[in-house]
Order: structure tokens, then C-alpha cells, then sequence
């Protein structure tokens, strides 16, 4: 696989920051919601936004699009920062978010706006979904793609292993799950609250093929998702390592930042960092 | 076919004389389903029928060998079976999904609620062997919550067929109709007393008995108990309504209030918890437009047991005899009330 020039690279990493900045904007804003996991899964959503996915933000309805459905809900706002900069509505709206009346609901509304493919929050339901989504793209012989992006966490819940079982049944190449393996929930380290591991040998055992990759390393996850297009009769699962809170000094690797918003100064220190962060990556291009 | 003039109402509705209870064909219900899943998916290919390792007892297994193309198996695997439709729906196809009512919608309640009513799509759910006719299966198998849990769910339709017939019926019209679908069904053989030519409208609940005494609503295989009430009561001048109530949501409210209007009293009949059930429902659209005196027949807070069927539905307080003494109670406090 030809590697990516590093011009592009640059592009997608000064992408990734502003998906942080709009994260950040859109969460101080807000007054409530997810700051760890969307900050470290920023990297991912540009990648599927900006490199990877079939898609046309000005048709979100395209039946040949593929489908990508974000399983764990609570990190809406790297979504939606991505979808904006992406151009399906204005960066703007991200200060709506969790706001009455808004389409940027706390948790993701399909119905409110339909380019999220399911509604979420509920974990450990959106891998159900898109395995049925990618049955019917077999059935109808059609060869768009299924991304389901899950946290580590909702694998503790018992519906992802039941469609982990029928996906593999299916021989379902078309779906592909990303992880996101930060190590964190809400009560702390996912391995003290109900360990994970051997979370890749648990794929493996249900006939997965599992790819991992640092998640916060763009040309390495623009790697492994292009690898995991070209199925060999099997899912794909992409174990993506991430720093929780990525992007933000203060709040990497602290699992007390799972499930709050910055204040507006913890907001303005995290936006000045984020900044001089991009005007390095542009020096550097 | 009862003759016009002895009963209009059962005559409009072209139904089999259900007087003469030995001549009655005793079917399950759950045939019904069988057979009309079979034709909806003749008619359109993107019905789906999917099933969670009951398929015989579903009665899915007709449907997997006439169009095994459009059959996924998909083992013990309930709450997948919501989530996995949801997303088969998303795409346009019209899953039809099957296990015991007690396991979906019991177990994937969070499931039925988020990906097919919050994210509104068009699966149908069959739930099987509902209510205490289950017989010797026990408590942990008869399902006797789940209009509860159903109904207050946005955007959802409830159907409870009364017969094999209308249950056919019934599986054709949710399968044209757009939208998430609870369609509940039972067990055992119960009587047959509609025809090939009696109608069936979603939303529209039929007058099977004329009377303006008391109003018996009812739904599921009751309603047969509720006409053999009706016709037990009039040999003593007590002259019943029967009305088959087979949608729950959205419930027909202006047959309901009718019966309010004219009959002044109201039983309600049901294989399902009172609480949350038919008759719940009913008592809300009574009391806010037009209060009058309601029984209802149904479980009484209890689990149900091990048994007979028929013998399930006396202990429980459902058979004909206990009907008959709601109605007369009803009758009392109407007369008392007037």
C-alpha cells in the first residue's frame, strides 16, 4: 500500500486540531457533556471524514454512501465537529450542541439528523446496527462499507459479543469496528472496573480479524483502515490505542475528564494549547 | 354463518357460528402468522424473517423453507434481534423478527425503544406464546407484561389478533404498513370465529355482538370467551356488546367511547396483566370523556404457573364464568349509578 504523501498527512493532522478546537468551542459552550474520549478519537473521525469514507456531505442521504455509525453516543462532539468541518452544516452550529431545540442532541438523534445513521448512547448497540446494515448491503449486492466506531468500555456489555457472534457468522467483510482503546470509563481504568483483556485474542476467538494501530497516529490509522477495506471473508476490528484527551495537556491520561466539559478558562488554556499546536504542524508542512 | 337478524353485528362481520362450541375449529394463532409471513414475503422480497432459534415454534419455519433467501437464523440471540432489524430496516428492509414475547420484546425492551422506536424504523416484532395458555412451560415463559411495556413507547403499534385468521390477517396489514410493530400472538389452539370474509382494519376495533347494556371489550383469544359471556348473559336479559379490540395502539377511541356513550358500562377482557394492559388504556379514554363503571378481567398482579391452558385461564380469573360475573357486576353499579 503506497504510503501517504506527507503533505496529506500534515493537512489531516491540522484537520484533527481543528476537530479539537471545535470539540473544545462546542463542550464550554455547552456547559455539560464528554471531554476524554472525543478529544482522543479526534484523529479517527478526521481520518473516516476526510480520507477514508464514500461520502458526500452535500447528499447525506447517498444510498451508495458508506455507513458509519458511532456506537458509544457520549462522544457526540467529535462527530459533530467532524462532520462540520466536513461541510454537512455550519461549524457555528457546533455551539448549539446539547442546547433545546438543537439537532446536536447530547446523545445522537438520527431522526434529528439523519447522516447519524442510528441514534446512541445505550452502549454496546451500535456494532447490532451496523451488522445489520452491512447483511443488507450483501443481500442487495451493493459494496459500500459499515465503520462502527465503540469505545473500550461498551465491550463489557453482552449485546456487542452477540453481534461480534453474527457478524463472524455472516462472514460480513464489508463491517468494520474501530476501538477506541483509552483505558478509561467513568468509575476509572477500565481494567480495575471489569478488565478487557486479552480484548484482541477475544476477537480473534470469535473469527475476527483484528488489526491494531496507534490511534492517535494518523498515517498509521490511515493504514489500518485502508487494510481493513480490503476484507479477507472476515469483520475487521481496529484495536485504535488512544491518550485519553488527547490534544489537551491537562486532561491526557486523566480519567476524571471522561464526563465533564472544561470550565470557560480550563476552555481558553485548552483552545491557546491547541493553537500553537496547529501553527506548529502548518511551520512544519 | 349466524343468520341476519338473529345478530346483525356478527353477521356484518361474517363470522362462523360460535354458539355451537363443539363444531368450532380450534387453531393457534400463531399459524396464522406463519402462513400470512409466507405471503407477505411472496409479495415483496424485501421481507425478512428472522429468528432467534424457535423457528418451529414460531411458526417461521414455513417461511424458511419457501423463501430461505429471505430467512437469517440467528440463534439465542434477543437483544441482537432488535438491533440487527433496526439496521436491516434502515437500509429498506422489513425485518420481521420472532421469538417468545417473554424474550422480545421482554429482554431487548432498551432495544425495541432506541434503535426501532426512538430511531424509528420499520421492524416488526412477532412476540409468541403470549399470556398464561402457554400452559406447562411455566411463569419465566408466559408473558403477560409485554402490552405494558409496549405501549407506552412512541411511534409503536400494538396489535393482538383474536384468531388464527385475523392473525394472517393481521401479519399482511403491519407488513404494508410502515412503522415499528409489536404483533403479539398465543400458543395453543384456540376457537375460530372469523371467516376469509371477515374485514380487518389496523386502528379499527370491531363490533362482534350488539347490545347496550353492558360493553365487553376485549382482545386475543378472549374475545371468545367474551361472545360465549355475551350469549350466557342474554338468556337472563342481560344484553352485551362485544367488541373486538384487537389494535391497542393507537386505540379506536371513537368505538370505545361509543360503547361508553351507549352501554353505559364497560368490561374489559385480556390475556395480560391489568395493570398497563388493553383494559388500562380503555379506563384512560373512559375516564377523560366519558366515565362510566369498568371491570377488568385480566392477571391480577400474579405470575402464572405450570397447568392446562384452559385450566391457567379459570385459576387466573379469565374464563367465561368470571366474565360473566364482571358483567353483572358492571350491570349493578351502572343501575346504581344512573
Amino acid at each position: 500500500m503506497p504510503a501517504l504523501p506527507a503533505n496529506r498527512l500534515t493537512e489531516l493532522q491540522a484537520q484533527a486540531n481543528l476537530v479539537r478546537q471545535g470539540i473544545i468551542r462546542s463542550l464550554v459552550a455547552a456547559g455539560s457533556g464528554h471531554s476524554a474520549g472525543p478529544l482522543d478519537m479526534a484523529d479517527a473521525f478526521t481520518a473516516l471524514y476526510f480520507h477514508v469514507l464514500r461520502h458526500d456531505p452535500k447528499n447525506p442521504e447517498w444510498e451508495d454512501r458508506d455507513r458509519l455509525l458511532l456506537s458509544c453516543g457520549h462522544i457526540a462532539p467529535v462527530r459533530y465537529s467532524a462532520m462540520a468541518y466536513a461541510g454537512y452544516f455550519p461549524v457555528e452550529e457546533l455551539l448549539t450542541l446539547r442546547k433545546f431545540g438543537t439537532r446536536l442532541q447530547g446523545h445522537p438523534e438520527r431522526v434529528r439528523l439523519p447522516s447519524l445513521e442510528t441514534t446512541s448512547g445505550p452502549l454496546g448497540e451500535g456494532l447490532g446496527q451496523g451488522t445489520g446494515m452491512a447483511l443488507a448491503a450483501k443481500l442487495d449486492r451493493k459494496d459500500w462499507r459499515v465503520y462502527v466506531v465503540t469505545s473500550d468500555a461498551e465491550h463489557q456489555a453482552g449485546l456487542h459479543w452477540e453481534a461480534a457472534m453474527v457478524a463472524a457468522k455472516f462472514n460480513l467483510d464489508n463491517l468494520i469496528c474501530i476501538i477506541d482503546r483509552n483505558f478509561i470509563q467513568i468509575d476509572g481504568s477500565t481494567e480495575d472496573v471489569m478488565p478487557l483483556e486479552p480484548l484482541a485474542d477475544k476477537y480473534r476467538s470469535f473469527n475476527w480479524r483484528v488489526l491494531e494501530c496507534d490511534g492517535n497516529d494518523m498515517g498509521a490509522l490511515i493504514d489500518s483502515l485502508e487494510q481493513a477495506k480490503h476484507g479477507a471473508g472476515k469483520p475487521t476490528v481496529i484495536v485504535a490505542h488512544t491518550l485519553p484527551g488527547k490534544g489537551v495537556s491537562y486532561m491526557e491520561g486523566d480519567y476524571t475528564w471522561h464526563g465533564k466539559p472544561p470550565t470557560k478558562d480550563q476552555a481558553a488554556a485548552a483552545l491557546a494549547e491547541l493553537a500553537a499546536a496547529y501553527e506548529r504542524i502548518v511551520a512544519h508542512a | 354463518m349466524l343468520e341476519t337478524g338473529n345478530d346483525r353485528a356478527a353477521a356484518a362481520m361474517h363470522l362462523v357460528d360460535y354458539r355451537e362450541a363443539t363444531s368450532l375449529k380450534q387453531v393457534p394463532t400463531r399459524n396464522g402468522f406463519g402462513e400470512g409471513l409466507v405471503e407477505a414475503g411472496k409479495a415483496n422480497p424485501n421481507v425478512l424473517a428472522i429468528c432467534a432459534d424457535l423457528a418451529e415454534s414460531t411458526r417461521m419455519k414455513a417461511f424458511a423453507d419457501a423463501l430461505p433467501q429471505q430467512y437469517l437464523e440467528i440463534g439465542v440471540h434477543e437483544q441482537m434481534l432488535v438491533a440487527m432489524a433496526a439496521g436491516l430496516a434502515s437500509v429498506g428492509k422489513v425485518p420481521f423478527i420472532a421469538s417468545y414475547a417473554m424474550f422480545c420484546p421482554g429482554r431487548a425492551w432498551e432495544q425495541v425503544r432506541t434503535t426501532m422506536a426512538l430511531n424509528e424504523t420499520n421492524v416488526k416484532i412477532a412476540g409468541a406464546h403470549a399470556g398464561v395458555s402457554v400452559g406447562p412451560d411455566g411463569a419465566t415463559h408466559q408473558a403477560i407484561e409485554d402490552i405494558a411495556i409496549m405501549r407506552p413507547i412512541p411511534h409503536m403499534l400494538v396489535v393482538v389478533p383474536c384468531d388464527a385468521p385475523q392473525t394472517k390477517k393481521a401479519t399482511l396489514a403491519v407488513a404494508e404498513r410502515w412503522g415499528p410493530t409489536y404483533l403479539r400472538f398465543g400458543r395453543e389452539k384456540s376457537a375460530v370465529i372469523t371467516t376469509e370474509d371477515t374485514p380487518f382494519e389496523i386502528g379499527v376495533a370491531q363490533t362482534f355482538r350488539d347490545g347496550d347494556d353492558v360493553a365487553i371489550v376485549a382482545c386475543g383469544i378472549l374475545v371468545y370467551n367474551a361472545l360465549a359471556a355475551a350469549e350466557e348473559l342474554a338468556r337472563d336479559g342481560i344484553v352485551c356488546r362485544v367488541v373486538n379490540n384487537h389494535t391497542i395502539k393507537p386505540m379506536d377511541e371513537v368505538t370505545i367511547l361509543a360503547a361508553a356513550r351507549e352501554c353505559g358500562a364497560i368490561v374489559t377482557v385480556e390475556e395480560h396483566q391489568v395493570a398497563g394492559g388493553m383494559g388500562s388504556r380503555v379506563a384512560e379514554i373512559v375516564a377523560a370523556r366519558h366515565p362510566v363503571p369498568i371491570e377488568f378481567i385480566g392477571v391480577h398482579d400474579q405470575f402464572g404457573q405450570s397447568g392446562d391452558p384452559a385450566e391457567l385461564i379459570e385459576y387466573y380469573g379469565m374464563g367465561t364464568s368470571a366474565i360473566v360475573a364482571a358483567v353483572r357486576r358492571a350491570f349493578e353499579r351502572k343501575a346504581r349509578t344512573a
